[in-house]
């Protein structure tokens, strides 16, 4: 029975880290773009529902779509802003300006919330079910059948309609996707709107149960690198399957080993993947 | 062209002369290194507000706080009413950035005396430059037994360690048997830095002196994002006290999981650290009713020296002050006390003060009985005392005499 629920908890925590790292694979694999500041996107998506729920007692229901907006519009600034331009600049203007944006937004942050840890009052969402002696916290279950499904859109979306083609077709070649009449700025911008958006919801969803400071983007980019690249660049499914899977080695390895071994067992699994298959468990070659 | 460079000769003739009396009035430098951000960036801006009330107290005159050293008078009187100068910097919680900030202070900003570093690791690595470069350095609250006794010159801790902490719990739970409690075993759950592994092995060892079982030790890592399966092994073994040695997040983290969980023990004694944080209550202060806490701190009546201590910081930050940034707070009060007697601002001079503190209860603001250095540099003196959450706040609860109301035990929400 402890067996049963240390796997259901580890699931639990692994759809948590699969909803924050789709954004990120998306922008990695649509734009071969690296955005350092999805962590950042994350933790503004947590204080968008602090702010939400502060000012005007709103429910789950009112703060997760308002985080999700607030962060289409950051992903939209920050593309129109920042990343157009240096788009046309070398690779490492590339990495390096998110990495900026990273460090801005989380200073930004301590500024006008300071360093303290917040976390939300009671919600809607709260409380444990009970299923045949298993334990299961609802808001991570929420939370995780959440990212099973945006995951499962936002593969739909690139694989069954058109903008989600054109989308591809700017990813695999910006000249002739032009030639093909498809306007890449306005695809890329959607990219960024959606990536930001889903980390948005993420951060909403994740700040129910979680306790979290301006710091707190750090720990979940890290965590959203190893996801991506863990389960193949850009691909949408696999960043699913790669985050319930170290969710699930992280749990069983912290109960049976020790919490201390639980990064070792991840990492050497994770090393061990990319050396029989260094595009990840479901990228392309 | 001549009267041009004989004006400047001028100017540096007079630059020259000035510069020794502008020393006379200069003030004292005070180099702080404490986590500003990340991790435990609350308790860090904590203790930095704290750090700042100490400065007011030495730097203008209080003389409503009675018996404290320095207050009635405006800077220090034996060195022409010098101020304290405080150059804040932010390692975070990075043992190697604490390392070179230490340095950085030292040799750029030709700090007097360093002080820092709450975690145990920071201290560590930070103090080791300090002893290499003849720089006194003050510890206010880090625990780690590990930081004494490594034959430093140049070291002078203030607060209680981890042995006099461990050694306090084995006679509580003593105190607690003999009142008919049921305490078979205990278990340690300890972040996995300096500051959790040497409180973890204290207790350990102190339990095993006292024959007290330890059902399970389980460190782990205080940047987890998830401790159920922690909290999984705990309910495996069904201990009777769970003590937690650990940070912010991490303390309500394990809070949140047990109820989720649904698990309790019978109760949780939390080392101060997180426990302590000005974020711990109000974020799962409903869920932890009667967990038991240790601190050397206590507002004390209205009226008192304590009291209007703790008014001067309310104004300051809007809260209480927590044990973690009062302990810095009388590190830095012991720390004026010596300068002030040092009458200059020389390593030597000060390090030779600082041998000879001799605070009595009176002249301090902590539950400590004294503030007296060995020659390891570690406060004979320093003690605590147990606190208990009763509604939005801890309340003294032992031993007996310092009590201000009896200990309820099992805690109000276990679940086991």
């Amino acid at each position: 029975m402890i067996l049963l629920q240390v796997i259901v908890g580890g699931l639990l925590l692994g759809a948590i880290y699969a909803l924050f790292s789709s954004g990120l694979t998306l922008i990695w694999g649509m734009m071969n773009f690296i955005n350092f500041a999805h962590g950042e996107f994350v933790m503004l998506g947590m204080y968008a529902a602090f702010v939400m729920v502060l000012w005007f007692h709103a429910g789950p229901l009112a703060f997760i779509p308002v985080a999700a907006l607030a962060l289409v519009a950051v992903g939209l600034l920050v593309y129109f802003g920042v990343i157009r331009s240096v788009m046309r600049g070398p690779m490492l203007a590339q990495i390096l300006s998110t990495f900026g944006l990273a460090l801005l937004l989380r200073y930004l942050a301590f500024w006008i919330f300071s360093a303290n840890f917040v976390s939300l009052p009671p919600t809607a969402l709260r409380g444990t079910l009970r299923i045949g002696g298993i334990l299961i916290d609802v808001p991570q279950l929420v939370g995780g059948t959440t990212a099973a499904a945006l995951t499962i859109a936002m593969h739909l979306f690139l694989t069954r309609t058109r903008a989600g083609s054109q989308l591809l077709a700017v990813a695999e070649d910006r000249a002739a996707a032009m030639l093909m009449g498809i306007r890449p700025d306005r695809m890329q911008a959607l990219a960024w709107a959606i990536a930001a958006g889903s980390a948005g919801i993420a951060g909403a969803l994740i700040a129910i149960t979680y306790p979290f400071s301006p710091s707190i983007g750090e720990v979940f980019g890290l965590t959203a690198f190893v996801v991506v690249t863990f389960g193949g660049f850009g691909s949408v499914p696999g960043a699913l399957i790669a985050g319930l899977l170290i969710g699930l080695i992280q749990a069983l390895s912290a109960f049976y080993l020790g919490p201390i071994y639980k990064d070792i067992a991840v990492y050497a699994l994770f090393i061990a993947v990319l050396w029989v298959r260094p595009q990840g468990l479901m990228g392309k070659a | 062209m001549r009267g041009n460079r004989l004006a400047r000769l001028l100017l540096l003739a007079g630059a020259l002369m000035a510069a020794p009396l502008a020393q006379a009035a200069d003030a004292v430098k005070i180099g702080i290194l404490w986590p500003l951000t990340g991790n435990a960036a609350a308790a860090g801006q904590a203790a930095k507000a704290a750090a700042e009330v100490a400065q007011d107290i030495v730097n203008n005159a209080h003389p409503e706080l009675k018996g404290i050293p320095l207050a009635d008078t405006a800077g220090l009187p034996n060195m022409g009413g010098a101020k304290l100068e405080l150059v804040f910097v932010d390692h975070q919680g990075n043992p190697s950035l604490a390392q070179q900030l230490a340095l950085r202070l030292i040799t750029q900003d030709k700090v007097h005396v360093l002080f820092g570093a709450y975690q145990s690791s920071c201290s560590f690595t930070s103090t080791a430059v300090a002893e290499r470069y003849g720089i006194p350095f003050v510890i206010g609250d880090s625990a780690a037994s590990n930081l004494t006794g490594r034959g430093f010159k140049w070291l002078f801790r203030v607060t209680p360690i981890a042995t006099d902490f461990a050694e306090a719990y084995m006679r509580f739970f003593d105190d607690m048997k003999k009142q008919g409690k049921s305490i078979r075993s205990i278990a340690i759950v300890n972040e996995n830095t300096d500051y959790g592994t040497s409180v973890g092995d204290a207790i350990e060892a102190a339990a095993k002196k006292n024959n007290m079982p330890v059902a399970i030790r389980i460190p782990y890592s205080a940047s987890s994002s998830d401790v159920s399966a922690q909290v999984l092994q705990l309910r495996d073994k069904q201990p009777d006290v769970v003590i937690f040695i650990s940070y912010t997040s991490d303390s309500i983290l394990y809070m949140r999981t047990m109820r989720n969980l649904d698990y309790v023990p019978p109760m949780v004694l939390g080392d101060d650290s997180g426990f302590s944080d000005p974020s711990f209550i109000p974020a799962v202060g409903d869920i932890a009713q009667g967990v038991m806490n240790r601190s050397s701190w206590d507002i004390g009546k209205p009226g008192s020296t304590t009291y209007k201590i703790n008014e001067m910081y309310k104004a300051k930050t809007g809260r209480d002050l927590d044990d973690t940034s009062a302990r810095n707070l009388q590190g830095m009060l012991a720390l004026a006390d010596a300068l002030n007697r040092a009458g200059s601002t020389e390593p030597e001079k000060i390090q030779k003060a600082l041998r000879e503190t001799d605070l009595k209860p009176e002249q301090i603001m902590m539950g400590y009985r004294g503030v007296k250095y060995d020659e390891t540099g570690q406060n004979v003196l320093a003690s605590t005392y147990l606190i208990q959450l009763k509604g939005k706040q801890y309340e003294p609860v032992w031993p007996e005499k310092a009590a201000t109301t009896p200990i309820q035990w099992p805690m109000q929400t276990a679940k086991h």
